[in-house]
């Protein structure tokens, strides 16, 4: 059995939403170079809907993958769904991520939050 | 496909697997029964024994049968300990990038009460005589430090550290796994007491490898039951499995000077391509180093991600990122010769063979180059280094 889901490596092979948004109005890091994982979310915001998302990510095959898959979950969504999203819903939407790979996800769910909470922040 | 893994394992030589499947197929006597059929699978173990000890100047009455390098190291270390302990003499000298057979038995030593210092590798990975001489003391029973190191290659002033501890009257072990067969190595030169080595790093079977204990040296049993391998080692013999590893480390000799040549040449032509990656550097010696590794860091981006593009590509390698090993920290070699954990977690092992070819060369070169630059296009430590937001360390 192969180490990833076909949905995982395909995601990391073709990774959606990559890059940079230059007037993001919501943009969240989280984890540590230790570790070994790094993700950054961008966030372009417009009357409470996710209009565009894009992500840098530092780390291993599940980690860009969930960066991937968890841009696709929130992208065009109301900021109050994309609230919504957990980790698990991100490794479901991969087919499952090997056990010590779930943080990956969880770092997914956590850099989008990073990031809605930095939009919070902006508009007051 | 081109394999550059071979420090992970190797593919059986030819002639490795003709032996084996034969002796699978014809020599299934116990050698230990009387009987002619027994007798017989007997001389293949002893002509193995002998094989083995003439291509490392050991004496066959030296060599013993196990599963491998990581039993011959639990073995090989515990009976020193043993040994040291019926003096009184519970403390041992090893280095912090000793393959984890070696750490972990020291670190349950410790725990019944066996004192451990760790000598430093160094940046370049190489440990100084001298340390190992300043470092013995008078209840110094063991000196266990590897020939050659399994993720940088570099391969240890072994013959000295070897005359030190015959001057110390200290017993010397060395975890060879690497090094047999890729470099000559002699233990009577060498001033070797104890080597581990396995079968399946030398193109041989996996699951054997063997013991050297110089003569006099009283081995404990980590396995009790039967009488085979003069009692130090129960458990009826695997014979296809020793004729074929002894075949597969006879191949190498015949060939070693002219294979290491030529895979030396190759593993320098890798490392110039390499070395052009911006901001990379090679881990371990350039020159003391095992004919066919090569070690590089690359900053910015993280190793796992890194060997599956690879495979995509035809290449594989290995990594010593914590992803790869299913834990959070990095390879305790990397962070040892002193790289920080940004960078230990890029890095990547290329470890070849005498089949490699320039072309292949060229080929993993260009690869990693794309493959690196690819992620670094959408890594945010490598935006981070290049805005000035963080501090390059290559």
């Amino acid at each position: 059995m192969a180490l990833y889901s076909e949905k995982v490596m395909d995601h990391f092979r073709n990774p959606r939403n990559v890059g940079v948004i230059e007037d993001a109005n919501g943009v969240g890091e989280v984890g540590n170079l230790k570790c070994g994982d790094i993700m950054k979310m961008y966030l372009k915001i417009e009357n409470d809907v996710i209009e565009d998302v894009k992500f840098e990510t530092f780390g291993c095959g599940s980690a860009i993958a969930s960066s991937s898959m968890a841009t696709e979950l929130i992208k065009g969504q109301p900021v109050k769904k994309a609230r919504e999203l957990t980790n698990k819903a991100v490794a479901e939407a991969l087919d499952g991520l090997p056990d010590y790979k779930m943080h990956c996800s969880v770092l997914a769910e956590e850099a989008i939050e990073a990031a809605l909470d930095d939009y919070d922040k902006r508009q007051k | 496909m081109i394999y550059a893994d071979n420090a992970a394992t190797t593919k059986m030589s030819q002639v490795a697997y003709n032996t084996m499947t034969n002796l699978m197929k014809e020599i299934w006597g116990n050698p230990s029964s009387l009987y002619t059929k027994g007798q017989e699978s007997r001389e293949v173990l002893e002509k193995a024994r002998e094989e083995i000890a003439g291509v490392i100047g050991a004496n066959a009455r030296e060599i013993l049968f196990t599963s491998g390098g990581s039993e011959s190291d639990n073995q090989a270390i515990l009976s020193a300990a043993r040994i040291g302990a019926r003096k009184g003499k519970k403390h041992i000298i090893s280095d912090a990038f000793e393959h984890h057979a070696v750490l972990h038995t020291l670190n349950r030593l410790k725990e019944e009460g066996f004192e451990v210092t760790l000598l430093d590798v160094h940046e370049n990975g190489l440990i100084k005589p001298k340390e190992v001489k300043d470092a013995i003391r008078e209840d110094t029973c063991l000196v266990t430090i590897m020939y050659a190191n399994n993720e940088i290659g570099t391969i240890q002033p072994i013959k000295e550290i070897g005359e030190i501890c015959k001057d110390k009257h200290v017993i010397f072990h060395t975890d060879a796994v690497q090094a047999v067969g890729h470099i000559d190595i002699d233990v009577e030169r060498d001033n070797i007491d104890l080597l581990s080595a396995s079968g399946h790093k030398f193109n041989g079977p996996k699951g054997v490898g063997f013991l050297y204990a110089r003569k006099g040296i009283n081995l404990s049993n980590l396995i009790e039951g039967g009488a085979q391998e003069k009692g130090k080692r129960a458990g009826t013999e695997n014979v296809p499995a020793i004729g074929a590893m002894a075949a597969a480390l006879c191949k190498k000799k015949e060939k070693l000077e002219e294979s290491s040549s030529y895979v030396s040449k190759m593993r320098d032509k890798l490392i110039e391509g390499l070395s052009k990656i911006p901001h990379s550097v090679l881990n371990g010696d350039a020159t003391q180093r095992l004919p066919g590794n090569v070690n590089f860091c690359f900053e910015g981006i993280e190793g796992e991600s890194l060997l599956l593009l690879l495979d995509d590509r035809g290449i594989l390698a290995s990594s010593g990122s914590a992803c790869t090993s299913g834990s959070l920290d990095p390879s305790h070699v990397l962070l040892a010769i002193g790289r920080v954990h940004d960078v230990a977690h890029g890095s990547l092992r290329l470890t070849i063979d005498e089949e490699i070819t320039e072309d292949d060369i060229d080929y993993i070169v260009k690869n990693v180059t794309e493959v690196v630059e690819y992620l670094r296009g959408f890594s945010p430590v490598w935006t981070d280094l290049v805005s000035g937001k963080r501090e390059f360390v290559l």
